[in-house]
């Protein structure tokens, strides 16, 4: 907006300028979007449903069977709704950035980055909707559901853990979105493979760790840390032992993973801005 | 037209790589699940443990195939309405619904061939997958497989010809998504839903997609059965076929009223 035009200084002015920026594009794209007024509700709507729909499977898989690898259907339902949770609200602020290589071969980026504001705040909010709502409402009503049924010894680390688990898991699941849009910047068709990580990652979260192999579980503790979204946590919370056997330290890590995800996303943005050449007009 | 089709989506080799990449991902996730469900319930739904493994695997090969989420010529036709291109298409001198059922069935046998065989390979080699027995069941399955794609196709034809009247089909498009991964069996065999949602599943056109395919490849049905399931598959294609040419027809005379 025309009141701004200078850049500010320093990290907290920078980064509260940047979100003032997504705020505005966002607000735009929700007007822009209400013209198509029976096809956005409708789309409001299927959002929730074929989200619950991802509940239902595993409630009928919970009818023929009462432990699905050793857990119960409230302590899967707890996994559930924090992996959909953090997904859900990463995905509505972030999520946009995944068309990158889309606005790089149509070449709007170029009209991003002359414009007054930061072009990742205008990437993050383009094509903002509410329709993306629908995941995280509906995820909340799982995990609100879970807390009630689950057999849980409440300690203060443990309570406390819950919202700390959500706002890492979001960064997390944030600094995915962002850095593999990234690597859009070099490749530009991978936005698929981004999504086996975004996508199938908060799909492997919703399964307890023990379904799967442990080399499985290894790669996602180590390699890219979403067992940190909700995995290492819920080990504490549940008092569920730990197939790897790490130390317990890593059940309360989820912020120095955050942390370092955050980082490493923003380093791998830059770079990745700076090594682009538009092809010019 | 299925040529072109099939050259044209050839050529989008990364983008294909990457698309295979994530049906690997998530066949290895839903097959563990799967393989944990199947731990505690030995022959759950008539399935042994390796079908239910091969079942993950094979239907991560139809996902894209016969387009369960929908999509293909359908973001070529939602974005000819959003131009308006649309109403020069019905007056072209080849028919609107044969055009694109060219296209999607050149599409579908570019996809068979590459993300319905990959991540088959990879399952067969990391799990403990079970492979038909009678050479012939590889015939069936194709065929089978081919009708599915024209059941899938009627569907999404009618869904994209919704946009005549709504003029945004987006909405429909992602209430079907809905409906289809549901009760085609792409999350869940349709065999594991309990009582009348299990009846209904069976019967509904979108068990074409998935389900009948999938049964004819781990050989659960033959003979009779066999050729009751591709004759549902079929009986569904010819119904949806002709409606989708019922609804165009309607379109056309809609467009003729309002565009002069």
């Amino acid at each position: 907006m025309a009141e701004r035009l200078i850049v500010a200084d320093g990290l907290a002015a920078r980064t509260a300028w940047a979100v003032r920026s997504w705020w505005l594009c966002a607000r735009m794209w929700m007007r822009s979007m209400a013209a198509y007024r029976a096809s956005y509700v409708l789309g409001v709507f299927s959002g929730i449903a074929i989200h619950a729909l991802d509940f239902a499977v595993l409630v009928i898989m919970f009818l023929h069977t009462d432990t699905l690898g050793g857990w119960s259907l409230p302590e899967i339902a707890f996994l559930y709704g924090t992996s959909a949770l953090s997904l859900g609200v990463a995905n509505l602020l972030v999520g946009s950035a995944d068309a990158l290589g889309q606005r790089i071969v149509a070449g709007t980026l170029d009209s991003m980055l002359v414009r007054p504001a930061p072009a990742l705040s205008q990437l993050c909010a383009e094509r903002f909707s509410l329709r993306r709502l629908g995941r995280p409402l509906q995820a909340a009503i799982v995990l609100v559901w879970a807390l009630t049924a689950l057999d849980v010894h409440w300690t203060w680390d443990r309570v406390l853990l819950v919202p700390v688990l959500l706002v890492c898991g979001t960064a997390i699941f944030g600094a995915v979105f962002v850095g593999g849009a990234t690597v859009q910047f070099w490749w530009g068709e991978s936005k698929e493979i981004q999504n086996s990580f975004t996508y199938g990652g908060a799909t492997l979260l919703q399964y307890p760790p023990t379904v799967f192999a442990k080399e499985l579980v290894a790669g996602v503790v180590f390699g890219i840390p979403l067992a940190f979204v909700n995995w290492l946590p819920s080990l504490r919370i549940l008092d569920r032992p730990d197939p790897l056997g790490l130390p317990t330290a890593f059940q309360y890590a989820s912020p120095v993973a955050a942390a370092l995800c955050v980082t490493a996303a923003g380093l791998a943005w830059r770079a990745g801005l700076r090594a682009y050449r538009g092809t010019g007009s | 037209m299925a040529r072109g089709a099939f050259r044209r989506y050839s050529t989008y080799r990364a983008a294909t790589l990457a698309g295979t990449f994530t049906n690997t991902v998530f066949g290895v996730i839903l097959a563990s699940s799967f393989l944990a469900l199947w731990q505690a319930r030995p022959h759950l739904g008539g399935y042994d443990q390796s079908q239910a493994v091969t079942y993950i695997w094979v239907s991560q090969g139809l996902l894209v195939t016969v387009a369960v989420w929908g999509g293909g010529f359908q973001d070529e036709v939602q974005d000819r309405f959003r131009s308006g291109d649309i109403a020069v298409d019905l007056y072209r001198p080849v028919d609107f619904q044969g055009w694109w059922l060219a296209t999607d069935l050149g599409r579908a046998g570019f996809q068979v061939l590459v993300r319905g065989t990959v991540p088959l390979l990879f399952g067969a080699l990391v799990f403990r997958t079970r492979m038909p027995e009678q050479p012939l069941t590889w015939v069936f399955f194709l065929l089978s497989v081919l009708l599915a794609v024209l059941v899938s196709f009627g569907i999404r034809f009618l869904v994209s010809i919704t946009g005549f009247w709504l003029h945004d089909s987006d909405g429909i498009r992602s209430v079907m998504v809905v409906v289809s991964m549901f009760f085609s069996g792409m999350l869940l065999p349709i065999a594991l839903f309990p009582g009348w949602l299990g009846t209904l599943g069976e019967a509904l056109p979108w068990a074409s997609l998935v389900k009948v395919p999938t049964d004819v490849f781990l050989e659960r049905s033959s003979g009779a059965t066999l050729a009751g399931a591709l004759g549902f598959q079929l009986g569904w294609a010819a119904a949806l076929l002709a409606a989708g040419r019922g609804a165009q027809w309607l379109a056309t005379r809609k467009v003729v009223v309002q565009g002069g």
